[in-house]
């Protein structure tokens, strides 16, 4: 078993780092504060490849493997979880649900613009009434002459204002017996007459991120735009978190990582009691709690990337990777906000933000009451992985760089 | 005896360095120690008058080199002159003010010669004949002492503000000796030279006011209406930071510097910057307005005489190393100072 | 235009640097691409996407010092090239001028070398100019910008930061240029560049290779190494009611303290 990371990753975790350094962390806090997204930063991520890094390079993509995008959404969200929002919905789920089910013609129209960032991707499961409970979705999608009409409303949709695709679940049968054949996936364009959008405020975290709601009123998509076979969608919805999951995850371990940064750093210049805070052993404690879930966090979601690598199915790891890290950035935020004292609680310091953006995630990508049931299932035997029509495909460096035919 | 200990005087515009002066200083004590005397090496235009001066200063002879190829400071050219010179006389000890033009010129002389140059120090011993000079390395995380146990001459390039100068005395004087100036063709060629925008050196300034990243802080400065980007009304407002910490050293006669954070962000050109990248200062009061003293900044002004912080965070670390700290809006606080400092001075 | 820029490898800036049993340790710093170094290959990739050419990246170093060339490389460097030989330890800037030179006459038909302006361990700044002295050519240093260049006529024109200002000077090919940071701002290493780096071959000469029989030595030695002594300072904050109260009472001590 090889655990090093290779040359490649390294250069690839260095020049985020660098990046996610000098041109976001500068301004993260004011557009927190300000409870605002920049899409220039989206832009910038754009151009540097950053929004197609595990795609093919046909496909628009810089050819790189699923490690590397866990190394990416680690080091964007060591900076601020709203940085690696933007991996998650636009590539985590958006993309890499095309480049699993999507035709070649649909690859070839959505995936790559969006994989060089001209285009940008959002994910479009949630409503107002329907979270955990996918299969209970409302929004429909009617038959009609050459394709079919979609009404309904999301919420809750990261990057809902400045997404120009989305993939949009609804419900195509009624009538059907079990809840989870009825669903339909779209890729809907947000330009179509019909669809309306709005941004949400007033978030507890990840407020230097933008998202809102999205409604469709009697919104026509073409038959090409059906992504999978009518009643595949919760199938295609699930494969999709996969790789959400697995971005939240490995941002996880990073947000753990910058909590313990920031801990050890002003443990060892604040001076408590005549010697640094860093002596006192209760706050070496706390750090090693952090030291300890970092270790923990970054290989569960590493080996999910090297299942994904493999062309292995890793629902089971991905989900257990994203369930751990998320509970323990939530624990070691409020353990760095403990360490810094009163200086905690302020938002002169970063340790606030990163515990407001920890909450989160403990419940988008499935809750982790969702997970815990998973893994329950799993471990019990009730729940079994059964082949996929359509897999993610596994990495392949030859296949990943062989250019496009133009 | 013959001089083996030398010291290079480094002029600009028919000004002689300070830092030359010093060098002097630096120069003589090696000199002293090693029993030899000191000879001063002046070389380009007005290298006499300048050689003149050197010799009040303390050097006891001097050797100047004054040609048409030496009209401006190349040092392929210099290096040429002195490296022969030093091959000459056999010289053991070589010291030069740290400046611009002579680390390169250090830098050829001791390939000419296959010794080594121990750049940036600020203080030496002499320990059995040799010279065991103290220089900072790791960006000033930690210094060294360095030794050349067998290479000749030793080079040094002396810091700036960091040896005393010595006091110049009229009456002295010594042989003045002309050196081969050949060079042949020296290939580069200098077109133009356009000073920095006024004010005193940065290396040289007995008083700096500096400003960082907190100059750009004040919310309640609305910029004009088409400035719409937000990093260039960050920057305007910054200038009108720095505008205030113009004013202080206006008042002060001091110089104006800024941390690294402040000319990453576009307030104040790369010229101004203070500290290990920038320019290593040591002037008798540092004025820190809006610094938060990152370890970077602090290798660049941390000897200076006394250091006061003026900082909205009383937590900054700029504070740990200051004498006298305000905690305070600097848009508030500098204008005061500088009216009160202003009155008190007579200003 | 055939363009070399020479790097160095380097630990990390943001190292906490230490001296145990009398050496320096970085901990578990990573080593890093000499910071400098960046400039002068976004500097040397620039003259080549202006006047065609390639740009070949040079080191000396231990193996593990591919990892700086490999940085160059994914920059856009089109070739890189390392110097290693166990001969060579602890070099000081008279060593390592010896074995660039030679490296660069080894390449051969060179018309520009570029240089960072230091290396942020030793900080000596010596070894660009030292390089331009063996070769014979003219050294450019403390480049703030490139003002012109014409391979056909081989001429080339640098602005200079001198203390005083700013100065142009102008030198024929093949000349040295080691450049400061206001020369550019160095590009990120791209996605493809990175592949193709991490698969590139680099070609690893001995000093047998660049035509050194006998491993030059040091002439200077680091005896010791010290922390820097801890400057204590008691800071005395300056009480007031308001600012202005504040500044006054300031003045008045600095003017006691005869600080002014």
């Amino acid at each position: 078993m090889e655990f090093s990371l290779t040359s490649e990753q390294l250069m690839v975790q260095r020049m985020v780092r660098d990046f996610a350094q000098k041109e976001a962390a500068p301004r993260i806090k004011e557009l927190d504060r300000d409870q605002r997204a920049d899409p220039g930063l989206i832009q910038r991520m754009g151009a540097l490849g950053l929004l197609g890094i595990c795609l093919p390079v046909r496909y628009g993509g810089q050819g790189l493997d699923y490690i590397s995008l866990g190394l990416v959404c680690e080091e964007l969200e060591y900076v601020d979880s709203s940085l690696r929002v933007v991996l998650s919905v636009h590539l985590g789920l958006n993309s890499l649900g095309l480049l699993q089910w999507g035709s070649e013609a649909q690859k070839l129209r959505y995936l790559v613009p969006q994989a060089t960032g001209e285009k940008v991707a959002g994910f479009a499961l949630t409503e107002p009434g329907a979270g955990s409970d996918v299969a209970g979705l409302a929004s429909t999608a009617r038959p009609v002459d050459g394709g079919y009409q979609l009404q309904g409303e999301k919420t809750w949709i990261s990057l809902a204002g400045l997404a120009d695709h989305v993939l949009w679940f609804a419900r195509t049968a009624t009538e059907a017996a079990d809840p989870h054949q009825a669903l339909t996936a779209f890729i809907l364009e947000t330009d179509r007459p019909g669809v309306q959008r709005g941004d949400l405020h007033g978030k507890l975290g990840i407020r230097a991120g933008s998202t809102g709601w999205l409604a469709c009123d009697q919104v026509f998509v073409p038959v090409e735009n059906r992504l999978g076979e009518e009643g595949e969608g919760f199938r295609i919805a699930m494969a999709c978190l996969d790789g959400g999951r697995y971005t939240v995850a490995s941002g996880a371990a990073g947000l753990i990582r910058a909590c313990l940064d920031a801990s050890v750093r002003y443990a060892q210049e604040r001076r408590v009691f005549g010697k640094p805070l860093a002596e006192v052993q209760l706050i070496e404690q706390k750090i090693a709690g952090m030291a300890q879930a970092h270790a923990i966090a970054r290989l569960l979601y590493l080996q999910a990337g090297w299942m994904k690598n493999q062309g292995l199915r890793n629902t089971r790891e991905t989900s257990m990777a994203k369930w751990y890290a998320t509970e323990a950035a939530f624990a070691c935020a409020s353990q760095a906000v403990q360490v810094h004292g009163a200086y905690g609680y302020s938002d002169e310091y970063d340790v606030e933000r990163f515990l407001r953006n920890a909450r989160g995630a403990m419940i988008y990508e499935g809750t982790s009451e969702i997970h815990t049931l998973i893994q329950a299932g799993y471990a019990l035997g009730a729940r079994v992985d059964t082949p996929l029509r359509c897999e993610l495909p596994a990495y392949d460096p030859a296949v990943w760089s062989a250019p496009g035919s133009d | 005896m013959a001089a083996k200990v030398f010291v290079y005087l480094d002029h600009f515009n028919g000004q002689i360095l300070p830092a030359s002066l010093e060098t002097i200083g630096a120069a003589k004590t090696a000199a002293a120690a090693l029993g030899s005397p000191l000879a001063a090496l002046v070389v380009g235009p007005e290298a006499q008058s300048v050689a003149i001066q050197a010799i009040q200063h303390g050097a006891d002879e001097a050797w100047v080199a004054d040609a048409a190829e030496l009209k401006d400071f190349r040092a392929e050219a210099y290096a040429t002159v002195v490296s022969k010179a030093l091959k000459d006389a056999g010289a053991e000890v070589f010291m030069l003010p740290a400046t611009s033009r002579t680390r390169e010129l250090a830098a050829m002389v001791a390939v000419d010669l296959a010794t080594g140059v121990a750049p940036d120090v600020v203080a030496f011993e002499v320990k059995d004949g040799k010279l065991l000079a103290t220089r900072p390395v790791y960006a000033g995380k930690l210094m060294t002492k360095v030794m050349m146990p067998q290479a000749l001459p030793q080079i040094l390039l002396i810091r700036g503000r960091v040896f005393p100068r010595p006091e110049p005395d009229a009456a002295r004087s010594g042989p003045v000796n002309k050196l081969d100036a050949a060079v042949g063709t020296v290939k580069s060629e200098v077109l133009g030279y356009k000073p920095s925008d006024g004010g005193v050196s940065l290396t040289d300034a007995g008083v700096i006011v500096s400003g960082g990243r907190g100059v750009s802080n004040n919310p309640s400065l609305t910029p004009p209406a088409e400035i719409t980007d937000e990093r260039e009304k960050e920057i305007w407002r910054a200038q009108k930071g720095f505008e205030l910490v113009r004013q202080l050293a206006a008042v002060l006669g001091g110089a104006v510097g800024a941390s690294r954070a402040a000319v990453d962000a576009g307030y104040v050109p790369y010229s101004f910057q203070v500290g290990q990248t920038g320019k290593v200062v040591s002037p008798d009061l540092y004025i820190a307005c809006g610094v938060s003293g990152a370890i970077q900044h602090l290798a660049g002004m941390r000897t200076s005489k006394t250091i006061v912080a003026i900082n909205k965070d009383s937590e900054a670390p700029i504070f740990k190393v200051a004498r006298f700290g305000v905690v305070g809006d600097l848009y508030e606080v500098l204008p005061a100072l500088a009216k009160e400092l202003g009155s008190r001075l007579g200003k | 235009m055939n363009i070399v820029v020479c790097v160095k490898q380097t630990p990390d800036t943001a190292a906490t640097v230490t001296v145990q049993d009398g050496k320096v340790s970085w901990g578990d710093a990573p080593l890093v691409i000499n910071p400098w170094d960046e400039f002068a290959v976004e500097q040397a990739l620039r003259t080549k996407e202006a006047h065609g050419g390639k740009v070949t990246a040079l080191s000396l170093g231990p193996e593990a010092a591919k990892e700086a060339l490999k940085h160059a490389l994914a920059m856009g460097c089109d070739e890189a090239v390392l110097v290693s030989d166990p001969a060579i330890s602890a070099p000081d800037s008279l060593v390592v001028s010896t074995v660039l030179a030679a490296a660069i006459a080894k390449l051969g038909e060179v018309d520009l070398v570029f240089f960072g302006r230091q290396a942020v361990d030793s900080d000596t700044g010596l070894t660009g100019a030292q390089v331009a002295r063996r070769l014979g050519w003219p050294s450019l240093s403390l480049a703030a910008a490139v003002t012109a260049l014409d391979p056909g006529a081989k001429t080339i024109t640098v602005a200079r930061m001198l203390d005083e200002g700013r100065q142009e000077v102008k030198a024929p090919l093949p000349a040295v240029v080691s450049v400061t940071k206001e020369i550019c701002e160095p590009r990120y290493p791209s996605f493809m560049g990175i592949r193709k780096a991490s698969k590139a071959p680099i070609p690893v000469w001995s000093l047998a290779e660049i035509g050194i029989s006998a491993a030059p030595q040091s002439v200077l030695t680091w005896p010791e190494v010290f922390a820097p002594p801890k400057i204590e300072t008691q800071c005395e904050i300056v009480a007031g009611d308001s600012a202005v109260a504040k500044a006054a009472a300031l003045a008045a001590r600095l003017i006691e303290e005869k600080v002014i």
